[in-house]
């Protein structure tokens, strides 16, 4: 059993969370912080973005042990052990990766709020099922809001991906 | 206070044994949004189940035709095959539930743990005749869905005990979910349906219009009656008949999510939908 407690002190809890292949040291935390909190405020990784904190907009989005999950309905001292992957570690900065490359071609990107969440997501989508429906790709995002683009070149992103990893493949 | 993530069933019960008023987390997709929104305070200890390998696992024993679903299995694995093929309304239900996001964390435990009248999956188990499996110290206890919800988030758990697994019925039958939402995803359930025909019988169960998941023996009557199962025939009149009647057994509410009058209407809806579905001859 792993324990996240730090009774002793009476201060807050002490854990070690695994991020983008790094341990990160949690301390002094509050027990019912989610893993959107101990991203952006304790470890600032801001890449992941806060907008409803009730798992109905997808802009947080991370995977944990390979699932495409909510940071924001994880509760961050219940991920120790897990492997965490966030929006910092697709891509180091100034190499996108062929998601966020094919996002900003297709003009999917407007104010950017959501970009992060849906970069997950498609990354997610895209290494279960590489050559998606449409309407697979609607229902695979259908928890990533975006008010901007209306999605339609959200969708024309995915397929760019698609289409240039099968022609890569071949 | 401590958050303790056992890795074992053992650890699991003997951790909630020593703290019977531990806050239990599976998937965390209902518990967090109540402690995000600040409605529900944190003290003492959190039992994480979700990494316990005995919870998330099934096992389809063909001999009994039942199908026992670990209490941590996620609806994401529940809307996929084998489990969706062996309970494929159970499947319907899973990939209603939230979105991608929401399914590779929410489990099947915990939308019964939580027991909510909106729960996708509850509809479903109250039709099946699923039973709910608690563990605790003191052993285990095996309780029919229909007697485990008492409430509007109310169970017959009691402090220390642990759903360990739901246990349902494989079956031949035809069988399905209907909802009703302000979208196709990402939506909790304004009224929802359950339909499962068994051999010369159906069973049939309703969401968000109670304070429990009501099954509508008023319509199971009606349909073991009028039906022809070998034809999948049933007439229209007779589908009118059904439609009314689960409007009669409908109790909802007005909320912040829709009216009585409109729950009501709309689970007859439901109700006749399905069972089209499940009888497509007039």
């Amino acid at each position: 059993m792993s324990d996240a407690s730090n009774e002793a002190t009476g201060e807050g809890l002490a854990y070690t969370l695994h991020v983008n292949g790094v341990g990160r040291e949690v301390h002094d935390a509050w027990v019912g912080e989610s893993l959107l909190y101990v991203l952006r405020e304790r470890l600032g990784l801001m890449g992941s973005k806060g907008a409803c904190e009730q798992g109905e907009c997808g802009s947080c989005s991370v995977l944990i042990d390979g699932n495409l999950v909510c940071g924001c309905l994880v509760l961050a001292a219940s991920a120790t052990g897990q492997q965490i992957v966030t929006i910092e570690g697709i891509a180091p900065v100034g190499a996108p990766s062929d998601v966020q490359q094919a996002f900003v071609d297709a003009g999917a990107v407007q104010c950017g709020f959501c970009t992060p969440g849906l970069i997950m997501a498609t990354h997610s989508l895209l290494d279960r099922s590489p050559e998606p429906s449409e309407m697979e790709i609607r229902e695979e995002l259908s928890g990533n809001i975006c008010r901007c683009t209306g999605y339609g070149r959200i969708i024309d992103a995915v397929q760019r991906v698609a289409v240039s990893r099968r022609a890569g493949a071949q | 206070m401590s958050v303790l993530v056992p890795t074992s069933l053992d650890a699991a019960l003997q951790a909630i044994a020593a703290a019977p008023d531990a806050t239990v987390l599976a998937g965390g997709t209902d518990l967090m949004v109540e402690i995000n929104g600040g409605h529900r305070r944190v003290a003492g200890t959190v039992v994480v189940v979700n990494r316990v390998p005995e919870l998330c696992t099934w096992y389809h024993d063909p001999r009994s035709g039942t199908l026992r679903i670990g209490a941590g299995v996620t609806y994401a694995e529940i809307e996929r095959d084998p489990i969706g093929q062996w309970v494929p309304a159970l499947a319907q239900a899973a990939r209603t539930v939230g979105s991608p996001q929401i399914r590779h964390a929410a489990t099947i435990g915990g939308n019964v743990g939580t027991c909510s009248p909106a729960g996708d999956g509850l509809p479903v188990l109250a039709a099946l005749d699923a039973v709910v499996e608690l563990q605790s110290s003191a052993g285990t206890r095996l309780v029919p869905f229909g007697e485990f919800m008492v409430g509007p988030k109310r169970t017959v758990r009691q402090p220390g005990e642990l759903i360990t697994a739901i246990t349902v019925p494989v079956l031949s039958g035809w069988q399905g979910y209907a909802k009703v939402g302000v979208r196709n995803a990402m939506v909790i359930a304004v009224a929802s349906a359950a339909l499962v025909v068994g051999d010369g019988s159906v069973s049939l169960a309703l969401g968000s219009v109670g304070p429990v998941i009501l099954r509508c023996p008023e319509v199971e009557a009606l349909v073991a009656e009028l039906a022809d199962f070998g034809e999948r025939q049933l007439s229209v009149d007779a589908i009118d008949r059904c439609r009314e009647a689960a409007r009669r057994a409908a109790r909802p509410i007005d909320d912040h999510r829709s009216t009585a009058d409109y729950r009501r209407h709309a689970v007859g809806v439901l109700a006749g939908r399905l069972l089209r579905r499940a009888f497509p001859n007039e």
